[in-house]
């Protein structure tokens, strides 16, 4: 139907609506007389399920292990041990968002994981397709596990620059702010305080925004974490995780 | 965590990176990973199925045994890997549920046997996958009714002795098997139910003419003799009511029962008949509470199972005909309202008003078709036909359901009589299973020490009288030995008059040994020095080890009277007599039981001599406990062989 025009031009006049309105008889009485025909021959409920035929799956295929290797930090067996556990999640070989986000919110299950979900997905989905394919995945950990502690605040600061214009305003803070807060849940201990990502915002760009000019750039970013000890030792916390 | 889940852990740790910027405080230590490892491939090898799988999948649930340290103790060191002696197909179940996260249960398994190596496995049956569950929990229902069934009748069974008169009555009541005097009771009152209502039928039949009047019915021609009938059929009725009320255990309960308003009612119109007098006015009454007397034959249902089926099913799908009813009733109201208003126009029409055409209209739908009343107008034929057509949709749609009903219920019941059926086989089994057992080990104790008298003796007779027994059943005698010894009793073959004998005898066994051994609580067995050979370790040569040690002087006897096929066939007591003296450095100074047998001993020196069984019971031998069904042991008829007492001593030991 979509080459049909709704709109009649007041030009053409009467005589286009007339032959539309025919048209249109003519589809009806059309589908009342099959209608009839398919009743009296027992077909009227017509298996929808046939109609719907899916579409090939689309599936993935990573590439070869060698190149993986090449591409990463990880050891041949890591490797494989990594896509055995991502196999079996996604048999597809590809992670949609909200696969992601159930994956991830089941580690949280006080809170509402989805929002940092899908900023984290953000990140790791490095050509923004909606799909985290197994090399996305790996090269992601490669950079989070095996990664120089630079790579890693490069990274971190992928993560909270949501547009990836190279600066993280307040906004963009705030709503990773809140997402990490929205995870603890509301069962807290001390209760959470509306204002308490705000707080937090505040007292991030107090330290990383060196110009004040309201914006946090990369190297902002990269210089103030260096100097920072405790930033640093944390950033070395998950080496082990695989 | 599901099993998937836990292998994205990783990554949500390394992802947790994202976190420290922003973060105000030091974070805490990661756990040490002390078992850091690479992922390894364990095999499992399941009755010589081998499976192989990640360490890591296994590891998903910690609180299996497949998950936790606890399978090293089925690692095997020669072959480097997990041996489990159980069911492999099962076992495919349960390593998917490792892999995959999610628990099936296979249609073809057996429910108790799954259940079985889930226990094995650590696995709680819960975290069935849904795919599965309702299989699973309509299988275990099925199970437990079973199970429970079968408790009630142990119990009932069980619960025999010790039933006051009220409750022996009430079980007469409800299961005319139970004895005689019940059966006879059942048969009688359905004769006369039966009695009672041909009476009533046959009271109604035009019964001939008297010469100068119209024809009568039977009952008005021969009304004495059907009185009569009445009567007797009555008291019967009432006298069944009132025991059955008095042994109810719930009186009220018993009074609100269906059955028990059955017979209230069947029996109330002939006492108000009694009572009221030939009034005119009320006869006419009176005439009709006599219908009420066909319910009598609703008490049959106490007697046929069928007819109970019957009413359970019609009570189970009260839904269905209450759908059925319904729907009837919308349809005839729809159809008479259409059939009158059509043929209202017709002259001398029989749709006079609609409440008329409901008679129409039922008699259509249901495809009876009377005749009586007939559409004339076109319109009128039209709408009939229609009628008839959705008549016989309607009616036919809820009659499968009720179908159905019925023969699940019935069939329930007939599978609930055969595993009673089976079951009664079964216990009769067991029953004879276990005897044979204890019947093995008295049978092998008495050929042990035989053989071993018999080794003692030098002679050249048949060393093994007895069969040999298998490892296993030698064990398990020196088990039951060494329970005797520890606790001082024994085992007896139940047999009252056995019973009597040995008790009679032990007491005198118990008096005589004191006199020479002060510690000897029980009575002979032989002790042995420890130089015996190994062969004969069996049994009582086990003995010595677990008996203490004891220098009791017995004597041997010849067991001259009993031919060694006799032993085989013959089941006989633990009562073997023995007497042994070839040890001159016992401490004798035994008199045993019978002064006789003093002069016995020294010519007897070297010689073992071994009285076996004092009685003997007539079966056949007993064999594995696993072996052929047979009868119970027969009650043994006074078949007892007593060695006189010229030949020495009878003793009975204890077993």
């Amino acid at each position: 139907m979509a080459g049909r025009s709704k709109a009649p031009h007041p030009a053409r006049g009467p005589v286009l609506r007339l032959q539309e309105c025919q048209h249109s008889c003519k589809k009806h009485l059309g589908d009342i007389i099959s209608f009839f025909f398919r009743f009296i021959s027992g077909n009227l409920a017509r298996d929808s399920s046939d109609s719907e035929l899916e579409l090939s799956t689309v599936r993935h295929q990573p590439e070869g292990l060698d190149q993986l290797q090449a591409q990463t930090k990880f050891t041949k067996k890591e490797l494989q041990s990594l896509y055995r556990g991502f196999k079996n999640e996604c048999p597809t070989g590809l992670v949609d968002e909200d696969t992601f986000k159930l994956i991830y919110s089941q580690f949280f299950p006080q809170g509402d994981a989805t929002t940092y979900a899908h900023f984290l997905f953000n990140a790791f989905d490095a050509d923004g397709n909606g799909a985290i394919r197994f090399e996305d995945f790996v090269v992601g950990l490669s950079i989070l596990l095996r990664g120089t502690v630079h790579e890693k605040l490069k990274w971190a600061f992928n993560l909270y620059d949501i547009n990836k214009d190279g600066y993280i305003t307040k906004e963009e803070m705030l709503a990773i702010m809140k997402s990490i807060y929205d995870m603890m849940g509301r069962h807290t201990y001390p209760i959470l305080r509306e204002d308490a990502p705000l707080e937090h915002v505040e007292r991030f760009f107090q330290k990383m925004d060196r110009n004040q000019d309201g914006v946090v750039t990369i190297d902002e970013f990269l210089e103030t974490c260096q100097k920072d000890e405790n930033i640093m030792s944390s950033m070395q916390l998950f080496e082990n995780v695989i | 965590m599901a099993a998937g889940v836990a292998a994205w852990l990783p990554f949500a740790r390394a992802a947790a990176i994202g976190w420290m910027p922003v973060a105000n405080c030091p974070m805490p230590l990661a756990p040490a990973d002390k078992n850091k490892r690479q992922d390894e491939l364990i095999v499992l090898n399941v009755s010589g199925r081998r499976f192989q799988t990640w360490r890591t999948t296994l590891e998903r649930y910690p609180d299996t045994l497949l998950g936790s340290t606890e399978k090293e103790f089925f690692f095997n060191e020669d072959t480097k890997e997990y041996f489990f002696d159980r069911d492999p197909e099962v076992f495919r179940c349960v390593l998917n549920f490792y892999r995959t996260g999610k628990l099936h249960y296979p249609r073809y398994e057996c429910i108790s046997a799954y259940d079985d190596e889930l226990a094995f496995y650590g696995i709680l049956p819960e975290i069935i996958g849904d795919c599965c569950y309702e299989e699973y929990k309509d299988r275990k229902r099925e199970n437990a009714e079973r199970l429970m069934d079968d408790n009630d009748s142990e119990n009932n069974q069980e619960s025999m002795p010790s039933l006051s008169f009220r409750q022996t009555m009430w079980r007469a009541f409800e299961n005319p098997h139970t004895s005689t005097l019940a059966l006879v009771f059942y048969y009688v009152t359905g004769f006369f139910i039966a009695v009672s209502v041909i009476t009533n039928v046959v009271e109604t039949v035009p019964c001939g003419t008297v010469p100068g009047s119209k024809e009568l019915p039977c009952g008005e021609r021969y009304s004495v003799a059907f009185f009569c009938l009445d009567t007797a059929c009555v008291m019967i009725f009432t006298v069944e009511y009132l025991l059955r009320l008095f042994a109810a255990p719930s009186r009220y309960r018993f009074i609100r029962s269906v059955m028990s308003i059955i017979d209230v009612v069947a029996i109330m119109p002939y006492y108000i008949g009694l009572v009221m007098t030939n009034n005119e006015d009320v006869s006419g009454a009176f005439v009709t509470l006599r219908v009420f007397r066909v319910f009598r034959i609703f008490k049959f249902s106490r007697h046929s199972q069928g007819l109970r089926i019957l009413g359970y099913t019609l009570k189970s799908c009260a839904s269905e005909l209450g759908f059925l009813l319904f729907s009837l009733t919308m349809a005839i109201i729809i159809f008479a309202t259409v059939m009158f208003y059509a043929e209202k126009g017709s002259s001398a029409s029989k749709f006079t008003s609609i409440p008329a055409s409901f008679w129409y209209t039922i008699v259509t739908m249901t495809t009876l078709g009377y005749g009586d009343m007939v559409p004339k107008t076109i319109a009128g034929k039209i709408f009939g036909s229609i009628c008839s057509l959705s008549g016989v949709l309607v009616i036919a749609l809820p009659v499968p359901v009720i179908v159905s009903n019925f023969s699940r219920i019935y069939h329930q019941n007939q599978r609930a009589d055969k595993r009673r059926a089976q079951k009664k086989a079964r216990l009769a089994r067991i029953r004879v299973a276990k005897t044979g057992s204890s019947n093995a080990y008295l049978h092998s104790k008495r050929n042990g020490l035989l053989n071993e008298a018999l080794e003692l003796m030098g002679t050249p007779e048949e060393e093994h009288m007895g069969k040999s027994t298998s490892l296993i059943e030698s064990q398990h005698h020196h088990l039951l030995h060494c329970l005797e010894k520890t606790t001082g009793l024994s085992y007896l073959v139940d047999d009252p008059l056995l019973s009597v004998r040995t008790s009679t005898i032990k007491n005198h066994e118990f008096i005589d040994e004191q006199m020479f051994e002060q510690n000897c609580m029980e009575s002979s067995m032989q002790n042995y020095p420890s130089t015996r050979s190994p062969s004969l370790s069996s049994h009582p040569g086990l003995t010595t080890t677990c008996c203490s040690r004891r220098n009791k002087k017995t004597t041997h006897l010849p067991n001259s009277n009993l031919p060694a096929t006799r032993l085989r066939s013959m089941q006989e007591l633990s009562t073997i007599h023995i007497q042994g003296s070839e040890q001159p450095s016992l401490t004798t100074s035994r008199s045993s039981l019978n002064l006789k047998a003093d002069d016995g001993l020294r010519p007897n020196c070297k010689t073992s001599q071994i009285t076996t069984a004092i009685i003997s019971i007539p079966t056949p031998p007993a064999l594995t406990p696993e072996g052929e069904s047979r009868p119970p042991p027969a009650s043994p008829g006074p078949n007892t062989n007593i060695p006189s007492v010229a030949s020495n001593v009878v003793k009975v030991s204890a077993l």
